[in-house]
């Protein structure tokens, strides 16, 4: 959005998302100390699988040959394109359309990280502990991006889908269960049990699948 | 208001509802059960098997 709208409106723009993402955690993060740990671990456990879930089966398909995999090249291209020709209407001294545009982007991924990790961090009683990890990922990222200088078309994009899937899949299971009123077997020492079996499953339908993709060429 | 609840819609439920059903169905039945006797744990992981493969197989056919 920058290099084609120009960086004023589009930092305008994200730092306004970055400023009311800020405000919806304040306001949530507190709130959400202040519900009873099984009410929270059923409905983090809940969302956490549903959102596992689309992560998951998207990356199954697209491993598995059944949807095509994102070229980011042609995403980058496509998008770029459209906001050149995207026509330019002022308000508020802004280009509206990179305005909304960054400020849409930003919120909307922010609002799923934010969520992320103030639910883990709730569930396990440190919501300052998650945001250190989260901190600590967004270093790691500007400094492999720093010293790898290669673009995003080069990141492995579907089996970073696919991990992200079996992890969010994963605790919405275990958490889910328990919030149910489920006493795991081993306790916390049966979570990697569910990690194992959430692999296994997926792995297990992306050959199954790829199977079924050369029966419906051949 | 309509597109407000397209977007929680799209960003809660995504592409397949009924990967959102299953999974809703399959807490009523952990729930039930951990008031009985009968282990629970293994519903949720089974359900999320059997959802998963279900919302698959209707893209892979």
């Amino acid at each position: 959005m920058g290099l084609t709208r120009g960086w004023r409106s589009t930092l305008v723009g994200a730092g306004a998302a970055t400023l009311a993402l800020a405000a919806i955690v304040a306001a949530l993060g507190p709130a959400l100390t202040v519900i009873p740990i099984e009410v929270l671990r059923l409905v983090v456990g809940g969302l956490l699988l549903v959102f596992g879930l689309q992560w998951l089966r998207k990356a199954i398909l697209r491993a598995s040959g059944w949807r095509a995999v994102r070229d980011e090249d042609a995403v980058f291209a496509r998008e770029r394109a459209e906001a050149a020709n995207a026509p330019r209407v002022e308000r508020a001294g802004l280009d509206w359309y990179a305005f909304t545009i960054s400020f849409k982007g930003v919120l909307l991924e922010g609002l799923e990280v934010a969520f992320i990790v103030l639910t883990f961090g709730s569930t396990q009683g440190s919501i300052p502990l998650a945001a250190v990890g989260a901190g600590a990922a967004v270093v790691l990222v500007v400094l492999a991006g720093i010293v790898v200088r290669e673009p995003l078309s080069r990141v492995p994009e579907n089996t970073l889908a696919f991990a992200v899937g079996v992890m969010l899949t994963t605790f919405g299971i275990f958490w889910g269960a328990e919030g149910a009123g489920v006493d795991w077997p081993g306790g916390d020492a049966s979570l990697p049990g569910v990690l194992g079996f959430v692999v296994l499953i997926s792995l297990g339908f992306v050959t199954a699948l790829r199977r079924r993709r050369k029966l419906a060429i051949a | 208001m309509k597109r407000f609840g397209k977007f929680w819609w799209d960003f809660i439920v995504g592409d397949d509802w009924r990967v959102a059903v299953g999974i809703l169905l399959a807490f009523g039945l952990t729930a039930l059960l951990a008031t009985t006797s009968v282990p629970a744990w293994w519903v949720l992981p089974l359900a999320v098997a059997a959802v998963l493969w279900l919302s698959l197989r209707r893209v892979a056919r």
